[in-house]
This record gives C-alpha cells, sequence and structure tokens, in this order.
C-alpha cells in the first residue's frame, strides 16, 4: 500500500514538471535569445527593416495609447454596471432581480465569446458603421467590451463585501443611497476595483487576435487616436510570420511584453489576495 | 426636491450602465448576424457547413465551405482538452495532497503566473520550438498535433487553478474521515476526494475547450493553415479562428460576409458548451 503511494506520488509529480516545463522552455528561450537586445535604446528607438532592426518605440506609445482608451471606456461603464448589479443584488424586487440575473448572464457569455468574434464585431461596428476605420479608438473600444467581463466581475466582489459591511451604519445614520455608494462603498472597495482594472490590463495586453482587424498593423508613431497602430502583442505575430529574420526582434518584445504583464498581473493578485483577507470577501476568481 | 432628482438621476445611471453591459453581447450577435447574412442568403446554410472547398477569391466557381474549419476547430480543442486535463490534475493533486506548503505554494503561483503569459507568446514558443521538434518526428510539422501540443500547454495552468480550487473545497470532515479510517492518500484522492470535486473538474474541462476552441495566435502560428480534413494528426490544418484571422484583411462583399458567418458559428458552438458549464457553478473561472 505505501509502495503504490508514493509510485502514485511521483506519477503526480511528473506530470507536475509536464505542466511545469513547457513555460521553463519558452521563458528561457524568449530571455536567452531576447534580452540582450532590450536596452534603453530598444525602447526609445523606431523600428526598421519591418522590425528587424531599430526598437518599438511608436509600438510602445500604441499599445499604452489603446489601453488608455479600453480604461477610459471601461471604468465608468464597467463601474455604473458592478454598482447596479450590487444594489440590485439587495432589493427584494422581482423585476431587478431578473435584470441582475440577465446581466450576469450576459456577462458571462461574454466571457466565453472568443477574442476573434470581439474582432469582428470591433470591425463591423467600429471600424465601418462609426467611420472609424482602423485606429487605436476602434482597438481601444474593442478591447473594453473584451475586458468587460472580467472588470465587472472582479470590481462586483469589492463593491458586494464593501456594501455588505457598511450597510447597517449607513442606514442608522440615514445617508442617502448616492452618497452611500459613492462616498463609503467605492472608496472602500478601491484596492479591489484597482485590482480589477491591472487584470484587465493584463488581459488586454495580451490580446492579439481582436485587435489586427480593428487597429491594424501601421508601425509608425501615432499621432491622433484615429491613426493606426500596432500594440506589442500584435508586434511579436507580425514579426513572427510575416517578417523572415525577425525572431530576435520578436523575442526582445516578448521580453518587453511578459515583463510588464507579469508586474501588473502580480500586483493586481497581491492587492487583490490582500484585500480580500482584510474585508473577509468571496474568494478570488482564479 | 433637488436632492430627490440626484438620486433618481444616480440610479437611473447605474441602470443605464448595466443595461449597456447586458446589451452587449447582445450586440455582438445581431452584429455576427446582420454581416453574415448575405452568406447564409446567398450561399445557403447547409453549403456553408457540408461543403469541403474553401475557395473564395480564386477562379470561378467561387466556394465557401466551412466544414474543413469547423472540422479542425473541434479536433484541435478536444485534443489540447484531453492532454491538458490529466496533466493539470496531476499538478493540483500533487500541490494539493503530496507537496510540502511551500512547494504547493509555489506550483499554484507559478501556474498563475504561465495564465497570464500572452497566447501570441506561446504560439510563438510553438513555432521555433514545438513545430521543428513536430517536423523530426514527421514533416512538415505545422500540424494538427503541433496545435494540440500548444493549446494544451496554454490551457493547463488555468484548468490547475480550477482543479486546485475544486479539489480544495472538498469538504473537510470527509478528508479527516479518511485519515481516522486509515485510508492512505491515493485511496482517499480515488474514493472521496475526484467523487465529490467530480462536477467542478468537468466544468473546468468544459471552459477550457472553450478556450481553446476561440483561441486564434497560437493554432494561426503552429498549424499550417492549409483547408483540408484532416486524415492524420501529421496533416496541417486551419481552423475557424484562423481563418477569419489570415482573410478579414482584405476580404470584401460575399467572402467577408463569409467569414462573419463562420464567426458566428464559432461563437454558437462556443456559447452552446461553455454556457451550461458556468451555470453549473463555474462561477470562480472568470476565463
Amino acid at each position: 500500500m505505501q509502495r503504490v503511494d508514493r509510485w502514485v506520488g511521483r506519477m503526480l509529480l511528473l506530470g507536475t514538471l509536464l505542466a511545469v516545463a513547457p513555460f521553463a522552455w519558452m521563458l528561457a528561450d524568449v530571455l536567452v535569445l531576447g534580452l540582450p537586445r532590450v536596452d534603453w535604446s530598444f525602447l526609445t528607438s523606431a523600428p526598421s527593416q519591418a522590425g528587424r532592426a531599430g526598437g518599438i518605440a511608436p509600438i510602445l506609445v500604441s499599445t499604452m495609447a489603446i489601453v488608455l482608451v479600453a480604461w477610459f471606456s471601461v471604468v465608468p461603464m464597467g463601474l455604473g454596471a458592478a454598482l447596479a448589479l450590487v444594489n440590485w443584488h439587495h432589493t427584494n424586487n422581482r423585476i431587478w432581480r431578473w435584470s441582475s440575473r440577465g446581466v450576469e448572464q450576459s456577462l458571462d457569455l461574454l466571457a466565453a465569446t472568443p477574442s476573434v468574434v470581439f474582432g469582428l464585431f470591433g470591425n463591423a461596428l467600429f471600424c465601418l458603421y462609426l467611420g472609424m476605420g482602423f485606429s487605436i479608438l476602434s482597438g481601444g473600444l474593442t478591447l473594453a467590451c473584451m475586458v468587460l467581463p472580467l472588470f465587472v466581475r472582479t470590481a462586483q466582489i469589492g463593491l458586494r463585501a464593501a456594501a455588505e459591511q457598511l450597510r447597517a451604519p449607513a442606514a442608522a445614520t440615514g445617508l442617502s443611497r448616492s452618497t452611500f455608494y459613492l462616498r463609503l462603498v467605492v472608496p472602500a472597495a478601491s484596492p479591489a476595483i484597482l485590482a480589477a482594472l491591472a487584470l484587465s490590463t493584463g488581459r488586454a495586453l495580451a490580446e492579439t487576435a481582436a485587435l489586427i482587424f480593428t487597429s491594424g498593423f501601421v508601425d509608425r508613431m501615432p499621432t491622433t487616436l484615429f491613426d493606426s497602430g500596432r500594440t506589442l502583442s500584435v508586434h511579436i505575430y507580425d514579426l513572427a510570420m510575416n517578417v523572415p529574420g525577425g525572431d530576435v526582434s520578436a523575442r526582445a518584445t516578448a521580453v518587453v511584453l511578459v515583463g510588464a504583464l507579469l508586474l501588473i498581473n502580480g500586483l493586481a493578485r497581491l492587492v487583490l489576495r490582500m484585500f480580500v483577507r482584510f474585508i473577509d470577501a468571496d474568494p478570488l476568481p482564479a | 426636491m433637488y436632492r430627490q432628482l440626484i438620486e433618481r438621476g444616480f440610479s437611473t445611471g447605474l441602470s443605464v450602465c448595466a443595461a449597456a453591459v447586458g446589451l452587449t453581447v447582445l450586440g455582438i450577435v445581431v452584429f455576427l448576424g446582420i454581416e453574415s447574412w448575405p452568406a447564409w442568403q446567398r450561399i445557403g446554410p447547409t453549403a456553408m457547413l457540408g461543403a469541403v472547398q474553401w475557395n473564395p477569391v480564386g477562379p470561378e466557381p467561387q466556394q465557401y465551405g466551412l466544414a474543413p474549419m469547423l472540422v479542425g476547430t473541434l479536433a484541435v480543442a478536444v485534443g489540447a482538452t484531453l492532454c491538458a486535463a490529466p496533466i493539470g490534475l496531476a499538478t493540483a493533486l500533487y500541490a494539493t495532497f503530496y507537496a510540502s506548503p511551500r512547494v504547493s505554494w509555489l506550483i499554484l503561483r507559478c501556474m498563475e503566473v504561465f495564465s497570464g503569459i500572452p497566447s501570441v507568446v506561446i504560439g510563438f514558443w510553438g513555432l521555433v520550438c514545438v513545430v521543428p521538434w513536430v517536423a523530426q518526428l514527421h514533416p512538415p510539422g505545422p500540424s494538427l498535433l503541433a496545435g494540440v501540443l500548444v493549446l494544451a500547454v496554454m490551457i493547463v495552468p488555468l484548468f490547475a487553478l480550477v482543479a486546485a480550487t475544486a479539489v480544495r473545497s472538498v469538504p473537510l470532515d470527509l478528508i479527516q474521515a479518511a485519515h481516522a479510517v486509515g485510508l492512505s492518500r491515493w485511496r482517499m484522492i480515488c474514493r472521496i476526494v475526484l467523487p465529490a470535486a467530480r462536477q467542478d473538474m468537468i466544468n473546468g474541462m468544459v471552459l477550457q475547450f472553450g478556450r481553446a476552441a476561440g483561441e486564434t495566435m497560437a493554432v494561426l502560428m503552429v498549424c499550417g493553415n492549409v483547408v483540408q480534413m484532416p486524415g492524420t494528426v501529421f496533416d496541417p490544418i486551419r481552423t475557424l479562428t484562423s481563418n477569419i484571422a489570415l482573410e478579414m484583411a482584405y476580404a470584401v462583399g460575399l467572402h467577408r460576409s463569409a467569414l462573419f458567418a463562420g464567426g458566428l458559428v464559432l461563437m454558437i458552438l462556443v456559447g452552446v458548451v461553455v454556457l451550461p458549464a458556468r451555470w453549473r457553478g463555474a462561477s470562480h473561472a472568470t476565463r
């Protein structure tokens, strides 16, 4: 019996190693060949020879612009929706209960939607119907739709926990609903909201398929939001698939992208974990 | 009076935001429907889903068969899920029952970190490392097998996290009872932990299948993108997602409409498979 148990332990360890090994290989490959290319001039110069030489400055600027557009649209909408869900959840009115169920289910479907479908939607709505063309604006708005479920769900955890703890004292002091939510609940849940924003940013930075036909491929420095611009992930894709000899630059760009993502996701999870422990909320989303 | 107006405005504002968020998904379906309508009408659903020829811009007659891409998507996603499930499950079980607390913490944090790695980076690794390896096994290299391997690597971390959550949510008194009657760890896992966590595991697998079927970049970079019914695992294939990503840039007219039809088929496929799993309560898996 003991021996069987030990054998099973070894098999499970083997499975764990199989899960870790590909990523170790991946990170080693990218770091060993890519890191030597990453220096200050790589970050601050424009690409040349289709990206084989030069740097990624315009791509960094486009990426930040697209993420900013996504932030400015996802934060007001998402925060409003999350507050509405928390508020509706508390009422006993059947219509509001049903509405909140409906919104949550459509968020579930949105979360399951493949990213390339968001690309099609963004291409049809933003690029063509609203006439924005292949632009940073179209790309940012498409990404905003894509990260909406992640942002709303994560913010909702924090808002609900804060609202439940503060509801009784607020009712006792006779606060109005808007004061209660805007002055008490939102500030109290702000760590969770920031973490939700950071996780959404991480998801947006990792995305490629939704962007190739909404924000386009152009690698010049953007001057307005209506210019086309490529993000770091689109740059990696283009270098790997369309530029022979672009693999070193692709690895260097991957080093920058993965480094940024590790920082953002790590901080977000740390903040969220501390917040959950502090306020005793629901467990984290995986 | 003024106060009441503010309150009314506040509530309305929240409702408007929630309605807009709730209607986003409807908007997506409606847009896919409108844009793909000409294709459904002029080519016909049976001709699109049944035909195996895809020739949208070549010499006449143009053909718009989505069947090989649909089969490709299903094959690569099912293969990846079947490869990833045992590995993810093993990782979760090892981290929960066999590893020391410190190692267990390390494994789970690693899985969190790996789950955030962009699919384009995983696809790039597949392109420069996995494809040459598959080519040594059996040329040409870019193939169904490469796609399965790369997608499996992509979905293992999240499946491991979901499985670990499921295993940890098994009631503690069951586990203590197993210890009390002297079951070995392996017996306890087989007889108590896995049956108790089965439903959550299946939900997690279905969600990861949805991610695999909807993934674009990783399969686009390693599958070879030849439109054909795969005969062996070494044949190059094209999926619905990579078809859209490859041709959307220059598609016009009926061709563009057929690509939206492919998107609609994909959305319905993923929705039908994944939504029931989400409703059964896999709420802790946000992807």
